[in-house]
């Protein structure tokens, strides 16, 4: 899977990506590890919060509240953010994220920049871009290294790297750093990133960030992180470029008293993450002098115009979705084809996409609502996921499987033609029926669409004789 | 640099049109307000433990994430920070401009921070500092660029920090924090609970990453 780049315009539909995934018995091992590992720790710390459930509430109308005035947000943080010596770009989709942010790197004076772990820059693909444009992006987050230089691609919102084990990590490490006798302890490896960064961080002139919240009220922004490199990206170099989706901001700095404790809970199972920053502009004598935000929409309006889908953009990226799902807990991130996987990433990918690709993702799920249960700001990603197979299905047209629907509801609307279809049902399935020991026929085999019931499942035949036919039989012998 | 202004404000009303057609029409700052003052907030704002028991809390969960704490009185400070710095090892220090003269033991080399580089700053055994406020639940300190705190690459490029936290300055709650952040909500602003850490490696928390790998606190005052 590693290599080939998440694009959800090309990626296999989920059910043949997952068939894949499904196969490698070592990526569903250190996902099935990796995620038990953090739904306990969230458990745990979750579970000591009396007012969790407040918080969640206040969360949800917080998100809710600011979606609804978007427009009012976006331009008070663009006041705010300006005053305080921040220049504020505005993009309309990631082609022009992209060229913003090249262009801003070359005006920086740098050929190379630094870079915090960012979804966002993920969804644009921006180090594609920025090598293209002869910028060279050093990933400074352990996971996004170890993903750079196994030039792998994320799986996980939050620990991107969750489907590598150690002596993966170690493999990956040896080589692309040179170090042969490099050890398989997570300290080690640790060790060796702080080692190969850290002359990075020093010397870089650019960084490349970017945020988890966009602060309306003082055109502040807040990045919470773990290892420091994100501090060093935001406080060492001289020129700071954030990019962040429109749905990234937040109305008042008191809000963050809600997210900063919902956020570092469900994702890491942390009470806090060891490091958040927040800074406004630029600050004479601490940190870059020069500061850049690109507020970039695509498809994020669109999604926005969807009155039952508009809840996706309440997220705030925590990933517990992620690890409390069933299915993503099988396949692991990539059979999704986007860099957003799991509950989330099957909402928020094909209305990215304003529903033209990405179309089989709204079905890989069995709706049982773990990831709403565990969802810091209450986003009902059940009901979003059948309003966008709803979708799919208008969109579609008439295809075989419609068609069959429609032929199904006619059927059942008619006593008459019930009966027949059951007369025929028993016909024409004669051919396909074994009997057991016990004289049971089971149907093990269906041709066509109807086979994929079949693989994993075999079908009970259909009675001789209906409950009907017995009542109505019965009510004449008259016993 | 006239073409890129242009396009940016093209791109920037169209994404503007696009919301508030999205949503159906623009946002008014009075109903906007209002709106906002109505979120319900029916989680903890205040403290609810006595204020011993919120000052182990902090010196617990920071012990947690492997810091070493004291609570020493007001004048004892600098006793408790060469203990410290000796049992560390450590000698040469960098202090932000406007550190309380009396927290500095003898013996000890302490050179303000008057503009060091990055580079100059990785030179240093460690960093010594106040801070501005700390929250005991999560085991939080928060630190602004203010006097005795500094900027923000000085906490973060040396190995070894040892910050000194005001028993008046120890809060239960992320709430209360926010609320005494508020009136300098614009300053450079750091939160960190425990050493630099990552889980990225099969979900194991290792200490020490690329921020400082050792923390000390020295918790100081009388309640």
């Amino acid at each position: 899977m590693s290599g080939a780049v998440l694009d959800p315009t090309t990626s296999p539909a989920f059910p043949m990506a997952a068939k894949a995934a499904m196969g490698d018995t070592q990526l569903r091992k250190n996902v099935r590890h990796a995620t038990e590992v953090i739904q306990a720790k969230r458990a745990r710390v979750v579970g000591e919060m009396p007012d969790w459930q407040q918080l969640r509430e206040a969360g949800k109308q917080i998100r809710q509240h600011t979606m609804e005035n978007l427009d009012f947000y976006l331009e008070e943080f663009e006041q705010n953010c300006t005053r305080a010596g921040g220049v504020v770009h505005w993009a309309r989709d990631a082609a022009e994220a992209r060229q913003i942010v090249a262009e801003l790197v070359k005006a920086s004076g740098s050929d190379e920049v630094i870079k915090i772990k960012s979804m966002t820059t993920e969804e644009i693909h921006l180090n594609d871009a920025l090598e293209a444009a002869g910028i060279r992006a050093y990933e400074t987050d352990l996971a996004e290294l170890i993903i750079q230089l196994g030039q792998d691609q994320p799986s996980h919102i939050v620990v991107p790297a969750l489907h590598k084990n150690r002596q993966q990590i170690r493999e990956i490490f040896q080589r692309e750093m040179n170090l042969p006798e490099l050890g398989e302890k997570p300290e080690d490896l640790a060790d060796a990133a702080r080692q190969f960064l850290r002359e990075k961080f020093l010397r870089v002139k650019t960084g490349v960030s970017g945020a988890n919240f966009l602060i309306a009220e003082t055109g502040g922004v807040c990045i919470v992180e773990s290892e420091g490199n994100g501090r060093m990206c935001l406080t060492l170099p001289e020129t700071l470029i954030t990019i962040a989706g429109i749905d990234k901001v937040l109305p008042r700095y008191q809000d963050l008293e809600v997210v900063l404790q919902l956020l570092p809970r469900s994702a890491t199972g942390e009470r806090m993450n060891p490091y958040n920053s927040i800074w406004t502009g630029v600050r004479e004598g601490d940190g870059p002098q020069v500061f850049h935000v690109v507020l970039m929409d695509n498809a994020r309006t669109e999604i926005l115009a969807d009155e039952e889908g508009r809840q996706t953009l309440n997220c705030i990226r925590c990933g517990a979705c992620q690890n409390a799902c069933p299915v993503y807990r099988q396949t692991g991130g990539h059979a999704y084809g986007s860099v957003y996987a799991g509950p989330i990433g099957a909402i928020l990918t094909p209305q990215l996409q304003e529903m033209h690709h990405a179309q089989s993702l709204p079905y890989a799920s069995s709706l049982c609502g773990a990831c709403y249960e565990v969802c810091p700001v209450k986003i009902n990603i059940p009901e979003v996921l059948i309003h966008l197979r709803n979708k799919v299905v208008k969109q579609n047209g008439l295809n075989t499987e419609s068609l069959a629907m429609k032929t199904m509801g006619m059927i059942f609307r008619s006593e008459a033609r019930f009966r027949a279809a059951q007369r025929l049902g028993r016909m024409a399935e004669a051919p396909l029926v074994r009997k057991d020991g016990q004289g049971e026929g089971w149907i093990g085999w269906l041709p066509g669409m109807l086979g994929g019931w079949t693989q994993v499942r075999d079908l009970q035949a259909m009675p001789k004789e209906t409950f009907r036919e017995w009542w109505e039989s019965r009510g004449k012998n008259g016993n | 640099m006239a073409t890129e202004m242009v396009t940016n404000s093209a791109a920037r009303a169209e994404v503007l049109r696009r919301i508030r057609a999205a949503k159906g029409g623009a946002s008014d700052e009075v109903g906007v307000r209002a709106a906002w003052a109505g979120v319900e907030r029916g989680y903890r704002r205040a403290a609810s433990l006595e204020r011993r028991a919120v000052i182990e809390l902090l010196e617990d969960r920071l012990r947690d994430y492997d810091a070493h704490v004291v609570w020493v009185g007001r004048g004892d400070v600098a006793v408790a920070v060469g203990e410290m710095l000796a049992k560390r090892g450590k000698r040469r220090i960098v202090v932000p401009v406007g550190i309380a003269a009396e927290w500095l033991p003898a013996g000890f080399e302490f050179v303000m921070d008057v503009g060091l580089s990055a580079g100059e700053l990785d030179g240093f055994d460690g960093v010594m500092t106040g801070s501005t406020v700390a929250i005991a639940e999560t085991g939080t300190v928060v630190l602004q660029n203010v006097a005795g705190q500094g900027k923000r690459a000085a906490t973060l490029v040396p190995d070894y920090h040892l910050c000194v936290v005001r028993v008046e300055d120890v809060v239960e709650t992320v709430p209360e924090a926010m609320d005494r952040l508020a009136s300098t909500a614009e300053l450079p602003t750091t939160f960190f609970s425990g050493p630099s850490a990552t889980a990225d490696i099969e979900m194991t928390r290792i200490k020490g990453v690329h921020g400082p790998r050792f923390l000390d606190v020295v918790l100081t005052g009388e309640l």
